[in-house]
């Protein structure tokens, strides 16, 4: 295999890493503001239980969340979903991993919710009440007061935070290996087991490197762009 | 009748018993100042006059009108709090200016907002949305502040941040204008520039409370003076008494003698 080849076979690995990295932000980046408000809700027990699923989900390692997600139905139900969903794709359409990718993306999407969640609350928490008392002497409505004055300067807190759990994400997404998701990691032990060749395993490194500084320069745009205030 | 009367308005935090029965009024276009040492209730009872508390007893009447009855305060929804609000404006001590909006902006928001939901035809909100702007410019014409309409407020000084609150508490047009201690986080170089505004809005005879513990200030400027002890009214009487030699309590002359050493 020469040089291009492989790099051509990891691509098609790390098209997987980037799939599981861009669902996981647009289901997670939503998925945690009703997260964070139950874990602000001044209803006692929805609050308990929000921060009690919180704790769980952000103490237990992703991988054995991952493999809860994938073998828990079956377990359970004695029901293979997501193994079905496997065939189903691969008879059908010739995708393979189909049934997998979702069970990593379910958890991953949970998994990171969570992680937001506890940032936006952070955030949210940081913004002084006199923000809030400031809107509603000027007769705003709290709707008013959360979109027009608090948002942006939440935003502009939670970035740094966010830009951390980001660069994280594309790292952990070799997680996806654990059941045998073919992302880059998993293409390069693939090499290895086939081909004895251990130096692609090392050259994954490039990818999440080259990637992670794209991301380092486009989240900084962003918070230079939210830099013209001070809150 | 006055134009503002407040009857036996009681607050308590848990145990702790902040307003022990407040009575007050004011007449239109006059001034009102609050003095008191720290912890005497002072903010809780601007609090209170801006909705911002709910009193536990007593009622409030603006203009004549029942405006407030603590036996009924439960039933109020947010946007009656809302109406209700709108009478009052209030100026914190330390500005609560909204950092992502510059000072034009901070002036239009509320405003805007407000014309938006009292307005549906777009050409007319448009023409609103004029006025509000022209206004905007007007008053910040008035706290002296015209150049720095397009500044953020981390652009500006304490001094001028606090005019721009105030400007932003009077583009909503309020009855009755509340200030907690305007100037306590001021330099003293910069509690001036915003004394003056006050002193400018009172010639133009707008109703105002002022919390403040410049004596100075309070004796040249304030119709009426209103001394807060540990919860309760202790004074309540015209300027010239509450500073003068006849001040009828022993109290309020040795807070003034405090403050004055
Ligand atoms: N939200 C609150 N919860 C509990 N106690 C409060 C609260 N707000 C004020 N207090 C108490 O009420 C008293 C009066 O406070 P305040 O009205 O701020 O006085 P002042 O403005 O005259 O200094 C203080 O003892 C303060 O600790
Ligand atoms: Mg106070």
């Amino acid at each position: 295999m020469t040089f291009w080849q492989i790099t051509a076979f990891l691509l098609n690995g790390f098209k997987i890493s980037c799939l599981i990295f861009a669902v996981t932000l647009l289901a997670g980046i939503p998925l945690g503001l009703p997260i964070a408000f139950c874990s602000m809700s001044r209803f006692k027990p929805l609050r308990a239980v929000s921060k009690v699923f919180v704790w769980i989900v952000r103490g237990v390692p992703l991988m054995l969340q991952i493999f809860i997600i994938y073998y828990v139905p079956g377990l359970l139900f004695n029901h293979q979903i997501f193994a079905q969903v496997d065939k189903y794709f691969f008879l059908n359409y010739g995708i393979e991993d189909a049934g997998r990718i979702v069970a990593v993306l379910i958890a991953f999407s949970i998994n990171y919710a969570c992680y937001f969640s506890e940032i936006y609350r952070g955030g949210i928490e940081s913004i002084s009440q006199g923000q809030y008392e400031a809107g509603q002497v000027l007769g705003m409505t709290r709707r008013q007061i959360f979109f027009r004055v608090v948002l942006l300067q939440v935003i502009k807190r939670i970035v740094p935070p966010m830009s951390n759990e980001i660069i994280t994400l594309i790292k952990d997404t070799a997680l996806a290996n654990c059941i045998m998701v073919s992302e880059i990691i998993f293409q390069a032990k693939k090499l290895a087991a086939t081909k004895a060749l251990i130096w692609p395993l090392f050259y994954t490194g490039v990818f999440y490197l080259l990637f992670v500084g794209v991301l380092t320069i486009l989240l900084g745009r962003l918070e230079k762009k939210l830099s013209y205030f001070k809150s | 009748m006055a134009f503002l009367e407040f009857c036996g308005v009681r607050k308590s935090f848990g145990r702790t018993d902040v307003l022990k029965g407040i009575d007050l009024t004011l007449e239109k276009g006059k001034t009102l100042a609050i003095i008191g040492s720290s912890g005497s209730g002072k903010t809780t009872l601007l609090r209170c006059i801006n909705f911002l508390e709910t009193p536990d007893e007593g009622r409030m009447f603006l203009n004549g009108e029942l405006l407030f009855d603590a036996s009924q305060a439960k039933s109020l929804s947010e946007k009656q709090l809302r109406a209700k609000r709108l009478h009052f404006g209030l100026v914190f001590q330390n500005f609560n200016l909204f950092p992502q909006y510059t000072v034009r902006e901070n002036l239009c928001l509320a405003p805007k907002l407000l014309a938006k939901e009292q307005e549906k035809d777009k050409q007319k909100r448009k023409e609103l949305f004029a006025k509000i702007e022209q206004k905007a410019d007007e008053l910040l014409a008035k706290v002296g502040l015209s150049e720095k309409a397009d500044a953020y407020p981390c652009q500006l000084s304490g001094g001028q941040q606090q005019r721009v609150a105030i400007a932003r508490a009077l583009a909503m047009a309020p009855d009755i204008l509340c200030f907690d201690e305007p100037t306590s986080a001021l330099d003293p170089e910069l509690t001036v520039e915003v004394l003056n505004v006050l002193r400018s809005l009172a010639d133009d005879n707008m109703t105002m409370i002022v919390v403040t513990h410049e004596m100075k200030f309070a004796a040249e400027v304030a119709d009426q003076v209103l001394f807060m002890d540990n919860g309760v009214v202790d004074y309540y009487g015209d300027t010239k008494t509450a500073f003068g030699p006849d001040c009828p309590s022993p109290r309020l002359k040795e807070f003034v003698g405090s403050i004055q050493k």
